[in-house]
């Protein structure tokens, strides 16, 4: 995430609106800027788009796996920030309000696709399907090496492709985007439980998933598995 | 502690947020356990490699189109009086 790490306290305030002289309080730096972009300062909402933009982006393309829908879909969230920048009050991180804004977006964006389906947090995720390890084969140290940049990246595109929205969702905050559980939780609208349990089971379908790139013995998706792994 | 156990605690390992006597009861079951130990250095390549590599590429160029949009809908609306988009090229792909 672009911007520095620093806790957000919301104490009350004083009768006179004032803090106790002992009281420090970290101020998250974006909640100045949000409170500029209120006051209608361009420039302060614009650094906010940037620090976000990309982790917007990314967030909205793993969940609908479509370049075009993400990139509608972040300028959305940042337009839909902006007109209701009043309700945002700074009990959370404003990228974790931003993500929240997204997720909805993408969801939303699959339902209309997928017209005869329906896309939620939900879809897929209580059945037992991958919640148990199948392949024990081990891997290659540093597995990546031996694709290319561009190898690599068609690889964990299409591994992740394959995991249903609910899991990538949680996955992607998670792990690549590294908001907390309890971020990803806010942000999903989701109980810390439910997170873990989601990301247990992303984590073990997606190793599933990648075992066949990445063992030691077979290198290629073509080789034959020992294990009933499901590529 | 079985494999099963194991699982369940899989992540709150990963994240550090498991309490000691659980924790050497986790270590003491890998040290047993060469499937579990494979499940746990996989799955942390696999955390690895995805924070490790860009899947999606943001090019500075999309940055600056999808910003400038933004903010000339922003303006529209009329709360951004000194609104000034940095970029001249048309809004929208």
């Amino acid at each position: 995430m672009a911007a520095q790490t620093s806790s957000i306290i919301d104490e009350p305030l004083g009768p006179d609106g004032e803090l106790a002289p002992d009281e420090t309080v970290e101020v998250h730096p974006d909640v100045a800027l949000v409170e500029r972009a209120k006051a209608g300062d361009a420039a302060a909402f614009e650094v906010l788009i940037k620090q976000y933009e990309r982790q917007i982006f990314r967030t909205a393309l793993h969940i609908t796996q479509n370049r075009e829908d993400a990139e509608d879909i972040t300028q959305d969230v940042f337009f839909k920030a902006f007109q209701k920048l009043e309700q945002f009050q700074g009990n959370s991180k404003f990228s974790t309000w931003l993500v929240r804004i997204a997720v909805n977006e993408s969801l939303m964006r699959l339902r209309k696709r997928k017209t005869s389906k329906t896309v939620s947090m939900d879809q897929d995720v209580e059945t037992g399907e991958g919640s148990i390890p199948r392949d024990f084969a081990e891997w290659r140290p540093n597995p990546e090496q031996n694709y290319n940049q561009a190898e690599l990246a068609e690889i964990l595109r299409k591994t992740i492709a394959g995991l249903p929205p609910g899991f990538r969702t949680v996955f992607t905050l998670r792990d690549i985007e590294n908001l907390s559980t309890e971020e990803t939780a806010e942000a999903l609208g989701l109980s810390v439980p439910a997170v873990k349990s989601r990301l247990l089971r992303a984590r073990l379908q997606l190793r599933e998933r990648l075992s066949r790139y990445f063992r030691k013995t077979n290198t290629g998706p073509g080789a034959t598995h020992t294990q009933a792994a499901k590529p | 502690m079985n494999c099963t156990d194991f699982l369940a605690k899989l992540t709150d390992y990963f994240d550090g947020q498991i309490d000691p006597d659980l924790l050497a009861e986790v270590k003491q079951h890998l040290g047993t356990c060469h499937h579990c130990e494979v499940v746990v250095d996989t799955t942390r390549k696999t955390i690895d490699v995805y924070r490790g590599n860009q899947t999606y590429e943001f090019p500075e160029e999309l940055a600056l189109r999808m910003r400038a949009a933004v903010m000339e809908r922003c303006k529209a609306v009329g709360r951004l009086p000194d609104v000034e988009v940095r970029e001249s090229k048309p809004v929208g792909r």
